[in-house]
């Protein structure tokens, strides 16, 4: 046992162990539960690091064992991995932060804070799996772990929105066994490797490969809220917002777009995925979701479900991103994992904030709420400017990336489809940032609550304006090493010879 | 030494059932304690012994075949031994802190408990078809007396119904073993199946495996012969309900798969097969559907047992007329359906339990408010639902991969829906159970708080199912060690 096999374990048991101790703890210590909460993020984000710069130097670390015969559970951190488990230790330290404020005076919080650890515990196992059987593993681990968070207000409309996840999600999840089970009788056991196992595969196999991407991407596509299986993302919004925030920056949807990201590049190949003709009809389904979510975002009267169908439109930027065949457009796609992440985050943050400060939950509630809010308000616009994609935020990064990877491989349409969707972006953002900004406060805030001299608890506050410096740092470093686009390049690199 | 251990399972049981028939329910709990410790002790000594030397045969009483008692032990027995020891000490230990020590009638809990052991013992390690009979009966009138304990007019009936289901499941397999017995004048199985597979059958001997089948089949509830199991297990004490689902089920499936497995082969057909196959489909599907649509908390369990089982019958599909490899995967996937079923479903009755003595209901809709208030068992009987779900990473998804692979592999890709629908089926009834004990509630104050060691040993029992999944390679090894002495 040396060190480079027990990293990946330690880095999943970090959460893991936090929320068995969680669940064990009475209720009531809440000065306990905080500190174990933050330690055990820190401890993660530290070893997360370390995996980081290891990768980077080219160091392999893997722990892995026999299962069942002929399959295996196996643990690894590569690039690819490590683009997700930065993210997702980074997010869950500030989304950890945010929830103790949120939470605060509220029932069943020991409950509350052992599942959501599990549930950064079954993201970080899906960004540490090596192969697509561990992958399932933590991919289901997540859905059981998020049904308590989902439906935690034990509301009618909660338990509503918890029904129709675990349908959506349990009956995906059903598909991608079926898909990884036929995939294993045929091939036997694949480890993810860098490339791919099928750039030269008998004409005879491919057939069922073709099938089996398809149930896949279907599978898959139920988490990532590939239209026509994003139904029960719009209606998961009625969650606290921290679980919000952290399914729709970082676990669930991402666990989804990841998953596909895995399938394209180290199982298929991208080569072969494109030879087989499978990444042309991906990328319609993925240019049409990104459509239809900016459309179906323009009509939600409630903030956050304008935002939810935001996040249904921007996932599929990375899905899109993978389909476009060249390094740079790839990379774009990749780099999108990261920024969606921070950008959604933050948004939904901020949403939260107005929901708990002043009452608010409608956009046309809004008006007069940056003087009210500016911190928070600063955060929400530079999360809006960043969704629009305008320069130097992240998101201006992504959209510029992937527009000139479409251009270089001769795919103009995805430019037309940017554009679109920036468009649809700015007509569903710009009128709430002048709610907040311009227009005048005409009736009392619903539901005011008052900290001191700060707009709101310094819980919720510092999480959404960190993550948004986080956002405009990530633009303008976008080219010094260990940035995100620097990863997603190294990753590229790696993976592709195109 | 194995010889040692393999008596002291089959007349510790025994002797301790007399003990206690003596014994009032007190001075019987702490006798049970002694023993419960003895058996677990035995049966992880006997796990260890074939573990390390392999199978084990003996004729009891140095009589010979073909009359006289034989002893066998291998992998698959000895797995099954260990199993039982595990839950039926944690059900033990579950009853004796449960039942009602000032009730006069409980004071026979445990001498049927002890014989109920002794049965199961016996077919485990019983390697005759006679003895597997009387092991068999013993299992049944135990069963029916642990139902009947409760004394109230619904147990009665109920456990009147289990009695004439459970004698005329024994009748058609007794009638199956005398014809047997008269073809070939012996009745240990490893005799018979070596006269059938050398052609020694002078006529026709599907007949007397149907039979036996059938009766056996009747006995493990298979649909649509599944009538007689949820008013019993439903209406039975906790630890009595997980007992039954757990282990007394499993026996008379065991002897149906010992004999598919070593004389389907010859005697069975392809047509038998698949029906047997498509009555445990239909088991899961309507099984778990009745589940879905009970009002009352025990039910639902009840009715997931006979969906659970019904998976169980996919081994006779699965393992005729295919190759040795998927064969031993079938056997394989289905003796894990078997153990981490045994222990989850403990689990969840001795949850469930606990949950309705908290909120002195047995409706699932009067659960509002326990995951506030008992989120212990709450949680045991969530992660017992997980396996049942077939989730990843419990010794139930383990089960159901080496099924989709074995199905895949031998071209029988219809099970494939079969094991994908079961599992989503069973997450709607779980899942409707969680649901109800999100609902807030404001009158929580009237709930009881059960006993801390009541609430800790179905959370045992659910993190052992759990961790089946992660450690099946070992378990696989040990039970797939084969009986190589066969019939020598």
């Amino acid at each position: 046992m040396n060190l480079s096999v027990l990293m990946p374990v330690f880095a999943l048991m970090t959460s893991l162990l936090a929320s068995v101790v969680l669940f064990a703890l009475p209720e009531k210590g809440h000065r306990l539960r905080t500190i174990i909460n933050l330690a055990a993020a820190i401890l993660k984000i530290a070893l997360v690091g370390v995996m980081i710069w290891g990768v980077a130097q080219g160091c392999k670390y893997e722990a892995a064992f026999t299962m069942l015969p002929g399959v295996e559970f196996v643990l690894r951190a590569d690039a690819l991995s490590m683009l997700f488990a930065g993210l997702s230790a980074l997010l869950w330290l500030l989304t950890t932060i945010y929830a103790v404020g949120y939470l605060e005076d509220s029932p069943n919080r020991s409950r509350f804070f052992g599942f959501f650890s599990l549930c950064v515990a079954s993201t970080m196992g899906i960004a540490l799996a090596g192969n697509l059987f561990t992958f399932f593993l933590f991919y289901e681990m997540l859905t059981l772990s998020t049904y308590p968070l989902v439906v935690h207000r034990g509301t009618t409309k909660a338990l509503r929105a918890g029904r129709n996840y675990i349908i959506y999600t349990l009956t995906g999840g059903a598909v991608l066994l079926f898909a990884i089970a036929w995939l294993h009788g045929l091939v036997g056991d694949l480890r993810f490797q860098e490339g791919g196992y099928f750039s030269d595969i008998a004409p005879s196999m491919r057939g069922p490969l073709a099938i089996i991407f398809v149930l896949m991407m279907v599978g898959l596509g139920v988490k990532a809220a590939l239209v026509p299986f994003h139904g029960w993302l719009p209606q998961a919004m009625v969650a606290p917002a921290p679980v919000s925030a952290l399914l729709h920056a970082v676990a669930v949807v991402k666990a989804g777009a990841f998953g596909i990201i895995r399938v394209v590049f180290e199982i298929y190949g991208l080569e072969a995925a494109k030879d087989m003709g499978l990444l042309a009809g991906l990328s319609v389904v993925a240019a049409f979701t990104i459509i239809y979510g900016s459309t179906r975002a323009l009509y939600q009267v409630d903030l956050k479900r304008r935002l939810a169908f935001s996040t249904v439109s921007q996932v599929s930027y990375i899905v899109l991103g993978l389909c476009l065949l060249g390094p740079v457009g790839v990379a774009g796609g990749l780099v999108h994992l990261v920024h969606q992440g921070i950008m959604k985050i933050t948004l939904f943050f901020c949403a939260g904030n107005y929901a708990e400060t002043l009452g608010v939950h409608r956009i046309d509630e809004l008006d007069g709420a940056g003087k009210r809010m500016p911190g928070t308000s600063v955060a929400f616009t530079l999360g809006a400017f960043g969704m629009i994609g305008a320069p130097p935020l992240a998101g201006f990064i992504t959209k510029w990336t992937m527009g000139s990877g479409a251009l270089a491989v001769g795919m103009d349409w995805v430019v037309a489809v940017l554009v679109i969707s920036s468009l649809l972006n700015a007509a569903y953002f710009l009128p709430i940032l002048h709610r907040l900004w311009f227009a005048e406060q005409c009736e009392p805030w619903p539901h005011e609550r008052r900290w001191g001299r700060l707009e709101t608890s310094a819980w919720l506050l510092w999480p959404p304006l960190i993550t948004a410096a986080l956002m405009l740092v990530a633009g303008l470093i976008a080219n010094l090493p260990f940035s995100p686009l620097s990863w997603a390049e190294l990753i590229v690199a790696r993976e592709v010879a195109l | 030494m194995t010889l040692w251990l393999m008596a002291g399972l089959l007349f510790t049981p025994l002797a301790w059932a007399v003990l206690t028939l003596l014994l009032d329910f007190s001075k019987g709990r702490v006798v049970t304690w002694l023993g419960i410790l003895v058996q677990v002790l035995v049966s992880l000594g006997l796990w260890a012994a074939v573990a390390s030397d392999g199978e084990f045969l003996y004729l009891l009483g140095g009589w010979q075949a073909p009359m006289g008692i034989e002893l066998r032990v291998d992998g698959l027995a000895v797995t099954f031994v260990l199993l039982t020891a595990l839950v039926a000490a944690a059900c033990g230990w579950h009853a004796s802190i449960y039942l009602d020590p000032d009730k006069p009638w409980n004071r026979y809990f445990w001498p049927l408990f002890w014989f109920l052991w002794a049965g199961l013992n016996a077919v485990w390690l019983g390697g005759d078809l006679f003895n597997v009979y009387v092991g068999l009966e013993l299992i049944s009138l135990a069963a029916v007396g642990l139902v009947a304990l409760g004394g109230q007019a619904d147990a009665l009936r109920a456990a009147i119904r289990y009695l004439m289901a459970a004698l005329l499941g024994s009748l058609a397999y007794l009638l199956g073993v005398a014809l047997i017995y008269g073809q070939f004048g012996t009745l240990s199985l490893a005799g018979v199946t070596d006269l059938v597979s050398n052609g020694g059958a002078q006529s026709n001997l599907t007949f007397p495996l149907i039979l036996m089948l059938l009766g056996l089949a009747l006995k493990t509830a298979l649909f649509p012969m599944h009538g007689w199991l949820p008013p019993a297990h439903g209406i039975a004490k906790s630890p009595v309900s997980a007992l039954l689902s757990a282990l007394v089920v499993k026996a008379s499936f065991y002897i149906a798969a010992r004999l598919w497995l070593d004389l389907g082969g010859d005697l069975g057909g392809y047509a038998l097969a698949q029906l047997i196959g498509v009555l445990g489909s239909l088991a899961v599907i309507w099984g778990s559907w009745l589940a879905f649509r009970q009002a009352k908390l025990k039910q639902v369990v009840a009715y997931s047992s006979v969906a659970q089982i019904g998976y169980l019958f996919l081994l006779f599909p699965l393992t005729w007329g295919v190759t040795d490899a998927i064969s031993q995967q079938a056997q394989q996937g289905i003796t894990l359906q078997v153990v981490s079923h045994a222990l989850a479903k403990a689990a969840m009755f001795l949850a469930a339990g606990n949950l309705i003595m908290s909120v002195g209901s047995n409706r699932v809709d009067a659960l509002a408010g326990v995951s506030r208030f008992l989120p212990f068992s709450l949680f045991s009987f969530g992660l017992a639902g997980v396996s049942l779900m077939g989730l990843p990473p419990t010794g139930g998804f383990a089960a159901k991969w080496l099924l989709l692979q074995a199905s895949l592999a031998s071209g029988q890709w219809w099970w494939l829906g079969v094991l994908l629908a079961g599992g989503l089926l069973s997450a709607a009834y779980v899942f409707r159970v969680y649901r109800a004990s999100f609902i807030e509630a404001t009158d929580t104050d009237q709930f009881y708080h059960p006993s801390r060691s009541l609430e800790v040993i179905p959370m045992i029992l659910a993190l052992l199912s759990l961790g089946l999944g992660l450690v099946a390679e070992p378990v696989l090894s040990v039970m797939s060690l084969p009986f190589e002495g066969a019939g020598s």
